[in-house]
């Protein structure tokens, strides 16, 4: 006789849990993307600034912080959005709790806005920063101890980012129950991920010639890691029990690899990697196009993990 | 004498999957429609016609690492007396994670807004009486206690049968345990 049962019946439909779990929708995925986008934009902006040790010149680059940070408000608004309870939203606020990546999240998504503010303000003219209305005095002082103090600044910026970038995976990568997301590998990634959106997104920006070749040196690399970081993830799952083996199963052969292998490896990886690599070594004018797939691999692959690791979980083992 | 850690016992063997405890459940807690905190699943083994059925009352296990717990960023989810998983509805802001977390799937969003589950009963066991799926099972397959006292029903059991858990390999270390 079998040891495991050839046929399950339950008599539990809870909507959003049953058949399969579906909890978290557009509005996160949209999250995990503009968090990810805000995390590289803001590391980005910050190590342009670092590497040519001057104040950005172009306009993009000097308005990039604030627009990051606009960018990152709207993502805290689909969050808001998902919340089931949104009265209870200050309920984040009134705890810490090391063990929930999401209580880190919501820490570190507070800490990003002074860090933006003051990158913001230590690059932006100060003929633009006197227009501010009523607080144009107290915006040039803050300004001027953000020039002064401008390496704290700049790195400053760069841990935070990092720690938004990373903590998106994170969230996921944690919650253990979802064996789709049961890799470390998911933190890097989705940093990773989002310096190579955030560079395709200042490069479909104004900028001056030294500021984009340095972009897209760094994009490239960034989307050689994000190759190298999802083989690791699949090697991960393949030499894994039975829980990572199925995990893996969904991505190699199973009900998402089509969408995985097709919008997030060719289209948002490989495709944009052979058109920067023309660029570079060809000199062949990069067109808007190839950021735009970078984008749209990037929002793909979080809109794909999010759904496959919901629909993954213990109740498909025996 | 440890601190009490509650545990319940379902004894497989004498389960007809009557479904009394999901109704009794539903009743006692005002369950919304459309929702359960405690179901009935029925495994089948074997090949036709050498088949053999396991059928088990299943809820949240209370689980003594509970992944719940830990993921949730407002400390709504917690540990309780005895062991006992519970939400604060007031601060539960309904993100969900907990529910991400949990590896049996036995939470839910109520359509009020919190996330909602199994509570053991506790303001049924706190004045001295059993869960309420435990006290109408009409075939005694459903069994509650302390499992860190040696005399009580659940720990006698626990000694002397043999007893599962479901999906062991999570590491949460369930409460709810399956006598085989």
């Amino acid at each position: 006789m079998h040891r495991l049962p050839v046929e399950t019946v339950t008599t539990r439909l809870n909507h959003a849990i049953d058949p399969s779990l579906h909890i978290w929708g557009w509005e996160i995925t949209l999250y995990l993307f503009l968090g990810g986008l805000v995390a590289g934009l803001l590391i980005l902006t910050a190590a342009l600034e670092l590497t040519r040790r001057q104040r950005p010149t172009s306009a993009a680059l000097q308005w990039m912080p604030l627009v990051a940070l606009g960018l990152l408000s709207a993502g805290m608004g689909t969050l808001f959005l998902d919340l089931e309870f949104k009265l209870h939203v200050y309920r984040f606020y009134l705890a810490f709790r090391p063990h929930s990546p999401m209580s880190w999240g919501a820490w570190i998504l507070l800490l990003v806005y002074p860090a933006g503010l003051l990158l913001a303000l230590g690059s932006l003219p100060e003929t633009t920063l006197r227009r501010v209305p009523l607080l144009g005095r107290l915006a040039l002082r803050i300004a001027a101890w953000s020039q002064q103090n401008r390496s704290l600044v700049l790195w400053t910026t760069i841990a935070v980012g990092a720690g938004l970038g990373v903590y998106t995976g994170l969230l996921l990568g944690t919650l253990t129950a979802r064996i789709q997301w049961n890799s470390a590998v998911l933190g890097p990634l989705f940093l990773t991920s989002g310096l190579s959106t955030g560079a395709a997104f200042l490069l479909l920006c104004k900028l001056d010639a030294v500021e984009r070749a340095l972009l897209l040196r760094w994009d490239l690399a960034a989307i050689l890691v994000e190759l190298l970081l999802i083989a690791a993830m699949l090697l991960g799952f393949a030499s894994g029990g039975a829980s990572a083996q199925l995990a893996g199963a969904a991505l190699l052969g199973g009900p998402w690899t089509a969408a995985f292998w097709s919008l997030v490896v060719v289209t948002g990886l490989l495709v944009p990697l052979a058109m920067e690599l023309l660029e570079l070594r060809r000199h062949l004018p990069l067109v808007a196009l190839t950021p735009a797939l970078v984008l749209v691999g990037g929002l793909a692959l979080r809109a794909i993990l999010l759904a496959a690791g919901q629909d993954s979980g213990y109740r498909l083992l025996p | 004498m440890s601190s009490k850690r509650y545990v319940m016992v379902v004894d497989t063997r004498l389960c007809v999957g009557c479904k009394a405890c999901v109704l009794a459940c539903k009743s006692e807690n005002n369950v919304p429609d459309g929702y359960c905190r405690d179901w009935i699943v029925e495994d089948i083994f074997g090949i036709f016609p050498n088949l053999r059925a396991e059928i088990r009352s299943e809820r949240c296990n209370h689980c003594s690492g509970a992944p719940c717990v830990d993921a949730c960023p407002t400390g709504a989810s917690h540990v309780s007396e005895g062991g006992v998983v519970l939400v604060s509805h007031h601060k539960c802001t309904g993100c969900k994670a907990c529910i991400a977390a949990c590896p049996y799937d036995a939470r839910y969003v109520h359509p009020d807004g919190y996330v909602d589950k199994c509570t053991f009963c506790l303001h049924r066991v706190q004045r001295g009486e059993l869960p309420a799926c435990v006290g109408i099972c009409p075939t005694r397959t459903l069994h509650f206690g302390d499992a860190n006292d040696p005399s009580s029903e659940v720990a006698q059991l626990l000694r002397t049968r043999r007893a599962k858990v479901n999906h062991p390999e999570t590491g949460a270390e369930p409460n709810v345990f399956f006598l085989t």
